[in-house]
C-alpha cells in the first residue's frame, strides 16, 4: 500500500513524533493528482457570495455559475439575491471577440431589474485568458448605475481557493470606507470568516449581544453591502477562517488603523476563549464585561456539559480521521474531539501553511498524521491503517468514508447543523454519535469481524 | 420567497442565463468515462473544473467519484499545458494504476490551443504509457453546448476506439445515453430478455451503484471494457438512444467502421420502449419473448388504472434534450398536457421536435431550448401547471407556486435512491407512473376538505 504515496508527495505527509517537522505545502498540486483541491475562482465565490444583497455574476461559461449556485447553506435573514445564479453563458464567438459587451449589458439588465446595493463580477479562467477589461466595464457600470461595481480577479488557474480569497479581500476592500460612521458604538466589532451556515453567525451575534458589544458588519454570512461599507468604524476585527480573511484584516488594519484578533466559534475552549478575548479587548471602556462574559461562559456550559457527557459514555476512545478546507477548523476539532474522549489520529487540509502544520504538531499526540492536499487513496490507506471511526470531510469524501463503513461528519459548507458556539458543541456532539454509533456499520464485512473481536476484548476485562 | 425576483413580463434576453438549466461540457465527458472499465478521468484545466464536476457527481450518485486534473498555473496558461499533461499520465498510471486514462479539455486548454492526440503522442514515446494500458481523449470547451455535448463528445471518442477486422461479431452496440446507473442496468437486462448479445457504452452500472464492502476501490467492477470497444467496429448494428447524447458515436461508427446505425429517442415511456425493443429484435433477427410481452402488458394495465387522474393535467418539465423529447411523448400518451418545455442545450431541432410531439393536441406547447429556470418560472406565473418534471434546481418554483415536484434528470441533488431505481423500458415506466400518481393523490389528499377527503381513491 505504501506505494500509494508518490515519491513527490513525500514530504507533504509527517507523523508526529518522527523529527523535525518540515511539511511542503502552499504549493500547486501534482499534475495529475485527484486532488481534492479547487480553484481561485471557488475561493473568490465562496468568500463573497453571502452578501446577500449583492448581485453576484459569473462572467464565463455556464459551468462557473452552475457549480457554486446555492451550495453552501449560508443563510440569510433578509435578502436572498445571492441565492440566483446569473452568469454571461460565454459561447464561442465570445471567445473570440470578447465579452465585454456582453457583459456589460448583462449588468445593465440586472442592475436595473434588481437594483442591488452593488454587484460583484467574477472573473473566470476564460475571461483572463481573452482579456476582458473588467476593470473597465465594472468602472463605467458604477458611474451609469451609481453602485459600486466591483471587479474579482479570480481567474481560476491563477492559483488554488487561498489566492481567491486574496481577489474577494481585495474586492471587499474596495467597498469599505465608503459609508459614514456615526453612531457605531466604541465597544463594537465585526465578524470576519463566518458565513452563517445553518444560521451560525446568528448564534455568534447573540452571545456577542449579551456582552454588550456591538457587531458592525458580518463578513461575509448573512452580509449587507451596506454594513461593510461601513465597517471600518468597528473597534475590533474577530478573523475566523484565517486562510479567508486574514487578508483583509491585514488590509484594514493598514489602512485604518483597526487591530484584530484571531478567533475560532468551535468547540468549548476556542468558542469561550474568543469572548474573553474580546472582553478583554473592550474592558477598559466597559468595566462589566468581563463579568459578563464570565455569566454567559457560565450559563451556556452549565446547560451543555452534563448533555455532552451523555455522548461522551459512547465515544470514548473513539478514532478520528480529519481532511478539511483551511486548517484552522482543525485546531478547533482536535479540541472539540478530546471533549467527547476521542482520539484523533489524522489532520490534513487543503490549504495548510507551514505555520499551522508546526502548530498542529504540537497540539497533535504522538504517531499522529499530518497531510497536506492528500487524494483519495492516501485517504483510504490512512483510514484503514488507524483503523478509524469517524472521518471528518467535505462532500467529495463522504461516499469514501462510508465505502470503508466508517462514519461521516461534513464540517464543510454541506453542513446542515450549527457546530459554532456552545450550542453548535452539542450539535456536533449528537451529529458524531449519530453516524459513529449507527448500526450500518455493523453490517459492513471489514467492520463486522473487527465489532466482534472489540466486544469480546470486553467481555475478557 | 426565494424567487421573488422572478417578474411575470417575459423580455427577450440576450446576454445572460439566470438558474441556468444547463451546465458545461466537462461534467458529461467526466460521467461518460466513468462507464469505462478501470478508467479515470482525467480533467485538462484548472484544478477547480475538475473538484466542481466531482463534487456534483458525488452528490447526485452519492459515490465516490475519482478524477485527475492536470492542475493548471499561470506557467501553463502562457507556455500551453502539454508538459503537464505528459506529466499527470505518467504520475496517473504509476500511482492509481487504471487500465484507461480518458481525458477531456476545458475552456482553457482549448483556448490555449493544446491537441491531445499529439500531446497522447508524446506521451507514448516517452514510454508514460504502460503496455495494454489506453489513453483517449475528447474535446469538451466548455463555452460550446452543454454537458450533454461534453458527454456525447466523449462517448463519440469511446467510438474512434473500435478496430474492425473485417468479421462481424454478431453483437448489437447499444448507447444509452446520459442515464442512471440503473437505466444502464436496465437497457442490458431487456435487451437479455429479447436475446441479443449487446456492448453497451458507456455503462455506468456496477460503477456508480457499487455496493459497500468496506474497502474503498477506485475502480469498481463494472464498465464498458477496452477489448469490447474495439469489437464495436464489427457489431452487426449500433442503436443510439437519443440525438444529442448518442447519435454522433453512432453514425461515426456507421461511417467509419460500416456498422449501420438506428437513432431512436430514449426508452422512456410506452411508445420509446416499444420501438428500442423492435428495432433490437429486427436488427438481431430475433422475436420478442414473451417475457418482454408480458412486462409490456403489465405496463399497460398500469396505464389503464390511472388513467382517469391524469386525464388533463398540465406539467412543465425541463432538463436535457433526450428524456425531454421521450417524456413529452410519454405525458401525452397518458392524456396529459406537457405545456412548458425547456432545456438549456442549444438546438433548433430540439424545439421542432416537441413541437412536432405536441401538435394536434387541445393545447399549446411553449417550448425553449437555450433557455433558462428564469424563463421556466415566468411561463409558469402567467398560468399555473399540475406537476413540475425536471432536475433538483426545479425546487425553488415548486416551492413558491405549491406545485408537485417528480425529481428526474441530472442533477438530483437533495434525495436519493433515484441511482437504484431505473425509469427507461417497461419497468421504468412503472415507476415513473407510481410517482406521478403519487405525487397527485399526496395533494388531493393535503387539499381535500374533510368532507370530501376520501379513504378509498
Amino acid at each position: 500500500m505504501s506505494t500509494t504515496i508518490l515519491e513527490e508527495r513525500k514530504d507533504q505527509i509527517h507523523r508526529t513524533g518522527e523529527g523535525d517537522i518540515d511539511i511542503a505545502c502552499n504549493r500547486p498540486s501534482l499534475a495529475g493528482a485527484v486532488s481534492q483541491r479547487a480553484c481561485v475562482f471557488c475561493g473568490s465565490r465562496v468568500v463573497l457570495y453571502p452578501i446577500a444583497d449583492a448581485l453576484h455574476l459569473v462572467h464565463g461559461p455556464i459551468g462557473c455559475a452552475v457549480y457554486t449556485w446555492d451550495i453552501r447553506g449560508a443563510l440569510s435573514s433578509g435578502p436572498e439575491l445571492h441565492r440566483l445564479s446569473f452568469s454571461t453563458d460565454l459561447q464561442e464567438i465570445d471567445v473570440i471577440f470578447g465579452g465585454e459587451k456582453k457583459l456589460s449589458a448583462a449588468l445593465d439588465e440586472l442592475i436595473d431589474r434588481h437594483n442591488p446595493k452593488a454587484a460583484f463580477v467574477y472573473s473566470t479562467c476564460i475571461v483572463g485568458l481573452i482579456g476582458d477589461d473588467l476593470e473597465a466595464v465594472c468602472r463605467k457600470m458604477s458611474e451609469e448605475k451609481g453602485i459600486p461595481v466591483l471587479p474579482v480577479q479570480s481567474e481560476g488557474f491563477k492559483g488554488s481557493k487561498r489566492e481567491g480569497y486574496l481577489a474577494a479581500c481585495k474586492a471587499m476592500l474596495k467597498l469599505i470606507g465608503t459609508r459614514p460612521i456615526d453612531g457605531i458604538s466604541p465597544t463594537s466589532i465585526n465578524i470576519f470568516g463566518d458565513f452563517n451556515l445553518a444560521g451560525e453567525i446568528w448564534i455568534i451575534r447573540d452571545y456577542f449581544k449579551r456582552m454588550g458589544v456591538e457587531v458592525v458588519a458580518n463578513v461575509t454570512g448573512d452580509g449587507r453591502v451596506d454594513d461593510i461599507s461601513r465597517c471600518h468604524g468597528a473597534a475590533l476585527n474577530l478573523v475566523q477562517c484565517s486562510g479567508s480573511t486574514l487578508d483583509l484584516a491585514k488590509m484594514m488594519e493598514e489602512k485604518y488603523g483597526t487591530p484584530y484578533l484571531r478567533v475560532s466559534y468551535l468547540g468549548i475552549e476556542d468558542m469561550a476563549d474568543s469572548l474573553y478575548q474580546v472582553a478583554d479587548f473592550f474592558k477598559e471602556q466597559d468595566p462589566g464585561i468581563v463579568e459578563r462574559t464570565q455569566e454567559l461562559v457560565r450559563e451556556e456550559l452549565e446547560k451543555l456539559m452534563p448533555e455532552v457527557a451523555r455522548y461522551r459514555k459512547d465515544l470514548e476512545g473513539k478514532k478520528v480521521a480529519i481532511y478539511v478546507g483551511g486548517s484552522f477548523k482543525a485546531f478547533s476539532l482536535l479540541k472539540a474531539f478530546r471533549h467527547l474522549g476521542m482520539k484523533v489520529v489524522m489532520v490534513g487540509s487543503q490549504t495548510g501553511t507551514k505555520e499551522d502544520y508546526a502548530e498542529l504538531e504540537q497540539i497533535s499526540d504522538p504517531g499522529t498524521i499530518l497531510v497536506d492536499d492528500a487524494n483519495p487513496l492516501e485517504l483510504s490507506q490512512f483510514i484503514k491503517e488507524k483503523d478509524v471511526d469517524l472521518f471528518v470531510g467535505g462532500v467529495k469524501e463522504r461516499p469514501i468514508a462510508y465505502k470503508l463503513g466508517v462514519g461521516f461528519c461534513d464540517h464543510n459548507h454541506e453542513r446542515k447543523e450549527a457546530l459554532e458556539g456552545f450550542v453548535g458543541m452539542l450539535n456536533f456532539a449528537r451529529e458524531v454519535h449519530s453516524s459513529v454509533m449507527s448500526p450500518v456499520w455493523n453490517f459492513v464485512p471489514r467492520r463486522a469481524n473487527r465489532v466482534i473481536e472489540t466486544t469480546k476484548g470486553a467481555v475478557n476485562e | 420567497m426565494l424567487l421573488k425576483h422572478t417578474t411575470k413580463e417575459v423580455a427577450d434576453r440576450k446576454a445572460l442565463m439566470i438558474n441556468p438549466a444547463k451546465t458545461c461540457q466537462p461534467i458529461g465527458a467526466m460521467y461518460a468515462a466513468l462507464g469505462i472499465h478501470g478508467c479515470l478521468p482525467h480533467s485538462h484545466g484548472s484544478q477547480g473544473c475538475c473538484s466542481y464536476h466531482r463534487s456534483t457527481l458525488t452528490r447526485h450518485y452519492k459515490e465516490p467519484i475519482p478524477a485527475a486534473t492536470s492542475s493548471f498555473t499561470e506557467g501553463a496558461s502562457v507556455f500551453g499545458g502539454q508538459a503537464n499533461l505528459v506529466q499527470a499520465i505518467d504520475n496517473i498510471f504509476t500511482v492509481y494504476e487504471p487500465e484507461v486514462i480518458a481525458v477531456h479539455t476545458t475552456c482553457l486548454s482549448e483556448t490555449i490551443g493544446d491537441d491531445l492526440p499529439q500531446i497522447f503522442d508524446k506521451a507514448k514515446k516517452d514510454g508514460k504509457v504502460p503496455d495494454g494500458c489506453t489513453v483517449l481523449g475528447a474535446p469538451t470547451p466548455s463555452y460550446v453546448g452543454s454537458h450533454v455535448t461534453g458527454f456525447s463528445n466523449m462517448v463519440k471518442a469511446m467510438a474512434q476506439l473500435a478496430e474492425p477486422t473485417g468479421v462481424k461479431n454478431g453483437k448489437v452496440n447499444v448507447i444509452p445515453g446520459w442515464v442512471e446507473p440503473a437505466d444502464m442496468g436496465e437497457i442490458k437486462r431487456l435487451a437479455e430478455l429479447v436475446g441479443v448479445d449487446i456492448t453497451l457504452f458507456p455503462d455506468t452500472s456496477g460503477v456508480l451503484d457499487a455496493p459497500l464492502t468496506g474497502e474503498y476501490s477506485m475502480f469498481p467492477q463494472g464498465g464498458v471494457t477496452i477489448p469490447e470497444l474495439k469489437g464495436a467496429g464489427d457489431a452487426i448494428g449500433t442503436l443510439a438512444l437519443g440525438e444529442w447524447c448518442s447519435a454522433d458515436a453512432a453514425r461515426w461508427l456507421d461511417s467509419k467502421c460500416k456498422v449501420p446505425c438506428t437513432i431512436l429517442d430514449m426508452p422512456f415511456g410506452l411508445a420509446a420502449t416499444d420501438r428500442f425493443v423492435d428495432v433490437l429484435r429486427t436488427v438481431a433477427g430475433v422475436n420478442v419473448p414473451d417475457t418482454v410481452t408480458h412486462e409490456r402488458g403489465q405496463l399497460v394495465d398500469l396505464i389503464s388504472d390511472m388513467h382517469q387522474y391524469f386525464y388533463g393535467k398540465k406539467v412543465a418539465l425541463w432538463g436535457d434534450p433526450d428524456q425531454l423529447i421521450a417524456m413529452t411523448e410519454f405525458l401525452i400518451s397518458l392524456d396529459m398536457q406537457p405545456l412548458y418545455v425547456v432545456t438549456g442545450t442549444p438546438g433548433k431541432k430540439f424545439e421542432k421536435r416537441i413541437q412536432e410531439i405536441c401538435a394536434d393536441q387541445p393545447f399549446e406547447v411553449k417550448v425553449k431550448a437555450k433557455g433558462d429556470m428564469f424563463l421556466m418560472h415566468q411561463w409558469v406565473k402567467n398560468e399555473s401547471v399540475d406537476l413540475l418534471i425536471g432536475n433538483t434546481y426545479g425546487k425553488y418554483i415548486a416551492r413558491d407556486e405549491d406545485i408537485p415536484f417528480l425529481r428526474w434528470g441530472f442533477p438530483i441533488l437533495d434525495r436519493q435512491g433515484h441511482q437504484y431505481f431505473p425509469t427507461v423500458g417497461y419497468k421504468g415506466g412503472l415507476r415513473l407512473l407510481e410517482k406521478m400518481l403519487d405525487l397527485f393523490l399526496d395533494r388531493k389528499d393535503r387539499d381535500d376538505p374533510e368532507q370530501t377527503f376520501e379513504l378509498v381513491l
